[in-house]
């Protein structure tokens, strides 16, 4: 297993696959009275977030509990990064606590990489930029392989991908870890959201990008809606939200053209009414809420393969 | 990241010496079952875990024998102590087994750990922690297909199947058919490693 999670590029199919079948373990801790497992006993685990968050950040802090490590959240607002400190210095410091294993979200796309390069402690990549967000790619493959049957089932599957992917790390993660599992991706957006050179992205097959969400949806076997990032938008992309939820939300309307049960997820926060509507959020079909409660199981499947076994050299 | 761990080495492919073959395993764990039969005449309260591994088909073999000769099931289920072990951080990681708890739970049971090879008792000592974890049984007891000795924690099977005083220096290599294709426990001598 790889030493850190920066990307999903660290991490081939068949590893993809044990990080799931952990994950299918821990899961079932959730439903345990004693929910501790004592893996990571002595240890400690350090979130430092400069960017915010809540569930991602608090879904790390349970897992890292669960496996009975120390955790700690710093945020950047209040600490001494907020004073003019640099990104090294930062990390540096706080990890000269005696810290076994760094969980980073970072604006600047690349971070978490260049931090695991001053680091000799494993480190996982909680979102950096617009770039990548592997652990969320893992909860979303590993939700959409339990609701379409298990492993291997994600092969030959299309999975729709809406909304807005340039500014997406979600989406950038989710593409590689959806095709290394068989399945093939559908990029949907407004022009100006489309990242630009998207098309050379992924060989696999069937990779393909549409403007247009209503050829897709019945043709996909999941749909996952992403967020319009209005932090990360300085306008201009597209005229009013009324008309970027015609053209690209799963309305009420365009929750009848998919398949029967076709999961739809949603990395949250959701803009109900802007790319989702509450019909298609509170669905049956909506996985919206697995994928939170998944989102637990993976990161303690990813902290006990980095951090529980001997030190990797 | 699947390197097993040592206590619980088995390659039916290994060279040595048969020390069991299927019939002596059929018949150790048909006296086992009868032992368990014995310390415990109300069946019901029975819970018969296996500890992954070997010790999952085991306690499936004794489950049925129960129930062939008490004329209802037996809960049993599996139990992975991955977790809960003392090595570990000098191992790589591997992905944790099913752990399944039969519905009736463990509260107030009467618990029989299986395993195949008993050999440090360290597996057992993480088996008792993980068990705490699921409830609490009324009484938890041990048995093993072969004791091989050599313990390092005060740990002592409840049923044993065989008693093999083995040394250090050899391996006990147990292979079942429905992990290996055959029923059969061999020692076999290894290479490089002197007697403590």
């Amino acid at each position: 297993m790889t030493r850190h999670l920066l990307s999903i590029d660290d991490v081939n199919a068949e590893e993809i696959q044990q990080l799931f079948a952990t994950a299918a373990e821990m899961h079932d801790v959730q439903k345990r009275e004693v929910k501790k497992l004592p893996a990571l006993r002595g240890r400690t685990v350090i979130n430092l977030f400069f960017e915010d968050s809540t569930r991602t950040r608090s879904s790390f802090e349970i897992a890292g509990k669960w496996l009975s490590a120390d955790v700690i959240n710093l945020s950047a607002k209040g600490s001494s990064a907020s004073k003019g400190e640099s990104l090294r210095d930062t990390v540096l410091t706080v990890t000269a606590m005696g810290v076994d294993g760094l969980v980073m979200r970072h604006s600047a796309s690349g971070a978490a990489h260049q931090v695991a390069g001053w680091l000799d402690i494993p480190v996982v990549n909680a979102g950096d930029g617009t770039h990548e967000h592997p652990t969320q790619a893992l909860l979303d493959g590993y939700t959409l392989q339990r609701q379409l049957g298990g492993p291997g089932s994600l092969e030959g599957k299309r999975i729709a991908i809406v909304g807005d992917l340039t500014h997406s790390r979600v989406f950038r993660s989710n593409v590689k870890s959806l095709t290394k599992l068989g399945a093939s991706v559908v990029a949907v957006a407004p022009p100006t959201l489309m990242p630009s050179g998207v098309a050379d992205w992924s060989k696999a097959e069937g990779f393909a990008t549409s403007y247009h969400l209503d050829d897709v949806l019945p043709e996909a076997d999941a749909v996952m809606m992403l967020r319009v990032q209005r932090e990360r938008m300085s306008g201009g992309f597209f005229p009013t939200s009324r008309e970027y939820t015609v053209g690209y939300g799963l309305t009420r309307q365009r929750l009848g053209m998919l398949r029967e049960g076709a999961p739809i997820l949603h990395p949250g926060p959701m803009n109900r009414g802007l790319e989702i509507s509450p019909e298609a959020a509170d669905a049956a079909s909506s996985r919206i809420l697995d994928q939170v409660s998944a989102g637990v199981a993976i990161r303690m499947s990813v902290l006990y393969h980095l951090l529980a076994g001997e030190e990797s050299a | 990241m699947s390197e097993p761990a040592p206590e619980r080495v088995s390659d039916p492919s290994a060279d040595g010496r048969v020390v069991l073959d299927a019939r002596d395993i059929s018949r150790a764990l048909t006296r086992i079952s009868h032992e368990i039969l014995e310390r415990n005449r109300d069946a019901e309260d029975l819970v018969l875990l296996g500890l992954h591994t070997r010790g999952v088909p085991l306690a499936r073999r004794i489950a049925a024998r129960i129930e062939a000769a008490e004329g209802h099931p037996v809960a049993h289920g599996a139990l992975d102590v991955t977790m809960y072990r003392d090595d570990l951080r000098t191992h790589p990681t591997r992905a944790p087994h099913h752990t399944e708890i039969p519905p009736v739970g463990i509260d107030g049971k009467t618990v029989v750990l299986v395993d195949d090879v008993l050999f440090s008792g360290r597996t057992v000592r993480a088996a008792l922690d993980a068990l705490a974890d699921y409830g609490r049984p009324a009484v938890v007891r041990l048995a093993v297909l072969v004791d091989r000795g050599h313990r390092q924690l005060p740990i002592r099977a409840d049923h044993v199947g065989k008693n093999l005083p083995t040394a250090r220096s050899e391996r006990v290599g147990l292979s079942l058919e429905e992990t290996d294709g055959i029923d059969e426990v061999r020692i076999v001598e290894l290479e490089g490693v002197t007697t403590a």
